[in-house]
């Protein structure tokens, strides 16, 4: 691998970036305002990132605003995360003909016509991408889907330099610091001498798409500056999660009276787990012509929280909400580890602002560690 | 030998298992062969319960009629278990039928006597009613599971 | 379509050769490979499960009830509870059914040798405790004794019942059933699947039990096991949760920290006991 390269860019360069990677052949997804918040979608320059915009979030609460600094990446994580991209929504598996009573598959899942690539992923999102790769690619089986968009995916990081309310990355060890392998981490600094970028990038592809652009080697005050606005995103965080022992507390707490109390709360409505980048349930839907001579088979998000999740001959094996939410929360914060070993949460506060109900998990997890010791009472 | 053999049979049985020797004696004392052919009632509902049975070979069928429906079997009692407890309890009469599904050889206790027996001698009393509510303890958490239909649809 | 051989979330085609009833709503499928590829060899280990899929109508998590020595097969033994079992066992012979698998764990039927072996199944659990009766039989002399208890709701209910008979005239196989709703001409035992126990002689520090069934008979019959004597890693259930992907990917069989699909259906009762008391885990 080459050495790391840090570089100074003028903002500019951010949308001939755009250009460059395009011009590669890459179709390039990147955050940008759409219906009051901020989405991922295709960007042709930098006219279409969020410019002059920042967010303000809390449990159950996020509105665009306008920002003060003019800066491009000046907002946290909206409602979607790469996932959408990477671990579609809905995919079709194949298609299948019969005849006389015998079928066919006619293909499989294409991969996406160009490769991706993602401007503006955050040091979390970055995390989450490593977590569903161990749960997609690195277990017993390889997803074809993720694999196929994974594979050749280019990441441009951000860096964060502040933090919304939501975000607790810091305490789940995932952020403000980029820490997973981007080919390409920016930070974004606005401050009394002006707007620029830090680039760091380590490997080939990286420093063949920065060598394209107009660049001076950082200075390490420079490298200072950059250092110092990311710790300042650490700083800011209010929210934090104790992960000391988590697996345990959860797994011990399996009967605890925060669940019902939880469960009187919570809707079952599934959007934390839709706006979650590492939850990653499917399930298969078939579907078949008027004919009956031609099938399909979908593959599309599921959520733990509806009863049919569950189901089995008789009837869903987690019939309440309080074993619905049980069962998300742990398996996110818990059984993920005995699975995957890692947690399955990055901390970027997505099911906090998104939940209808203004269900902070930071806060459930607090409550049962609270009174771990009349806990464990029978139901 | 006959004496002896019944003497051993009682003697070896889980149910009578640790009793005092002049105990495991007077049950001796109330048992007597009995053979019922297959199809053949050993009680009917209603009837006076004056004894129970230890089954030595055989199936014995534990009969409901439900009124309208046709004959249900609940139960069946089969080798070295024992059958009836009627007779240990007011108002002493049969609940169900029981009818052999085949030929059925057992011992049969003579409960009237016992149950006399019984209120002479409490400590007896005890111990036979210690050992029948563990049968009868048995049957009800087996009535129990019946009633969750396991296989059934739910 | 290269893919579609290594894929397993690609079904590949197989035939109905034979469907056979076993009672009022179950029924016995045969499967041969359509195209004698080397996918369509067959073979697995007794207790796994294939996924069958059902053209445009959907798949289905179904053990492979059949013979493991016997190849280029597989066969599944299905209740019609619902649409798509009911479009399941209503192919004809010649039809083509979507096949991916196998997969799971399988019966720990190698660890089982030189010991006594005792299968426990209710109702239609005896299917995927089949071809360990079947691998025991043909491999008669590594194992002890076989034991196989059997509970069904009915009579009519009851699988397999001339291979139960069969099985019973084999040697050092002791062959006990008993159903929980017996009419008048019903000459065998009624009662739940755990009275069989008393008349059995277990040796339980050389025997492994085999158990599958609804969850609840395995926890009581697993606790009687316990109270016999068994040790809980002699004990081994097979459980069921919701399988969608069979790979471990789609999240559903979720079972406390593990999937169902890839980490079971056969769990060792020393790792599950505990899990097994937890209502709506």
């Amino acid at each position: 691998m080459a050495e790391r390269l840090q570089a100074r860019l003028a903002p500019e360069e951010i949308d001939k970036l755009i250009r460059g990677l395009a011009r590669r052949g890459y179709q390039v997804l990147g955050p940008t305002v759409r219906d009051g918040a901020i989405v991922y979608d295709e960007v042709a320059g930098a006219q279409d990132l969020p410019r002059g915009w920042t967010d303000e979030q809390e449990a159950g609460r996020y509105r665009l605003k306008p920002g003060t600094d003019g800066a491009l990446f000046g907002c946290s994580v909206g409602p979607e995360s790469w996932k959408k991209y990477l671990h579609p929504a809905q995919v079709k598996l194949f298609e299948a003909d019969r005849q006389d009573g015998l079928f066919r598959i006619l293909g499989g899942p294409a991969p996406p016509a160009r490769p991706y690539a993602f401007l503006g992923v955050r040091a979390c999102e970055l995390a989450a991408i490593a977590v569903q790769d161990r749960v997609l690619l690195q277990d017993k089986y390889r997803d074809p889907v993720y694999g196929s968009r994974r594979d050749p995916a280019f990441l441009v990081a951000v860096q964060c330099t502040q933090a919304a309310a939501t975000c607790f990355c810091a305490s789940m060890g995932t952020g403000p610091q980029v820490r997973g392998a981007a080919d390409l981490t920016l930070t974004e600094i606005v401050n009394a001498e002006g707007h620029w970028f830090l680039a760091e990038a380590d490997g080939d592809r990286g420093q063949e798409v920065l060598a394209e652009l107009d660049r001076r080697p950082a200075t390490d005050e420079e490298l200072r500056l950059a250092r110092t606005a990311v710790e300042s995103a650490a700083a800011q965080q209010v929210r934090r999660m104790d992960t000391a022992g988590i697996r345990d507390l959860l797994y011990q707490n399996f009967e605890h009276p925060r669940w019902d109390e939880v469960a009187a709360r919570c809707l079952t409505c599934a959007n934390c787990t839709m706006v979650c980048p590492t939850c990653f349930c499917t399930t298969v839907e078939d579907d078949s012509g008027v004919t009956g001579d031609r099938a399909e088979r979908w593959r599309r998000w599921d959520s733990c929280f509806t009863m049919a999740f569950s189901y089995i001959h008789g009837g869903s094996v987690r019939t309440s909400s309080k074993a619905r939410y049980r069962q998300w929360l742990t398996h996110k914060l818990a059984s993920w580890i005995d699975q995957f070993g890692s947690s399955g949460c990055v901390g970027c506060g997505r099911c906090i602002a998104w939940c209808p109900a203004g269900i902070d998990l930071t806060e459930e997890v607090h409550a049962i560690r609270g009174a771990v010791n009349h806990g464990n009472t029978d139901a | 030998m006959e004496t002896q053999t019944l003497e051993k049979i009682i003697a070896e049985h889980p149910y009578f298992a640790g009793l005092e020797p002049e105990y495991t004696s007077l049950l001796v004392g109330c048992a007597s062969n009995v053979r019922f052919d297959a199809g053949r009632y050993l009680w009917r509902e209603g009837e006076e319960a004056n004894q129970f049975y230890l089954i030595r070979e055989g199936r014995v069928a534990i009969e409901m009629m439900p009124p309208h429906r046709k004959a249900i079997v609940v139960e069946t009692v089969g080798e070295g278990e024992i059958l009836g407890w009627s007779w240990l309890l007011p108002p002493y009469t049969w609940r169900f039928h029981a009818r052999a599904v085949e030929m059925t050889r057992a011992l049969a206790l003579d409960g009237k006597c016992l149950r006399n027996k019984c209120e002479q001698n409490h400590d007896l009393g005890y111990e036979l009613l210690k050992r029948f509510a563990q049968i009868i303890n048995h049957r009800l958490d087996a009535t129990r599971m019946q009633l969750l239909d396991l296989y059934g649809k739910r | 379509m290269a893919n579609a051989e290594i894929d397993p979330m690609m079904p590949r085609p197989w035939v109905v050769r034979r469907i056979s009833k076993e009672t009022p709503d179950t029924f016995t499928l045969a499967l041969e490979p359509s195209d004698g590829g080397p996918s369509g060899r067959g073979g697995f280990q007794p207790g796994q499960f294939s996924m069958l899929w059902v053209f445009g109508v959907g798949e289905l998590p179904i053990s492979i009830s059949g013979d493991p020595a016997e190849e280029g097969s597989l066969t599944y033994t299905v209740r019609s509870v619902g649409p798509a079992t009911q479009a399941l066992v209503s192919h004809g012979a010649g039809q083509s059914v979507g096949v991916r698998g196998p997969f799971g764990t399988g019966w720990p039927v190698a660890g089982a040798e030189g010991k006594d072996v005792v299968v426990v199944a209710g109702g239609i659990g005896l299917a995927p405790l089949r071809p360990v009766i079947y691998h025991v039989l043909r491999h008669r002399d590594r194992f002890g004794r076989l034991v196989i208890l059997y509970g069904a709701r009915s009579p009519r209910d009851m699988i397999y019942r001339k291979e139960l008979a069969a099985w019973a005239r084999h040697k050092d196989t002791q062959v006990l059933s008993t159903v929980d709703y017996g009419g008048v001409a019903w000459r065998g035992r009624v009662g739940v699947v755990t009275s069989l126990f008393k008349y059995l002689r277990l040796q339980p520090a050389r025997t492994t039990a085999m158990l599958c069934g609804p969850e609840i008979m395995m926890r009581l019959v697993a606790r009687e096991l316990a109270a016999r004597g068994l040790a809980a890693g002699d004990v081994y259930l097979s459980m069921e949760r919701n399988m969608k992907c069979a790979v471990g990917s789609c999240g559903h069989c979720q079972w406390g920290p593990h999937f169902i699909c890839k980490d079971g259906p056969v769990f060792s009762y020393a790792h599950i006991a505990a899990m097994l008391d937890r209502y709506e885990l």
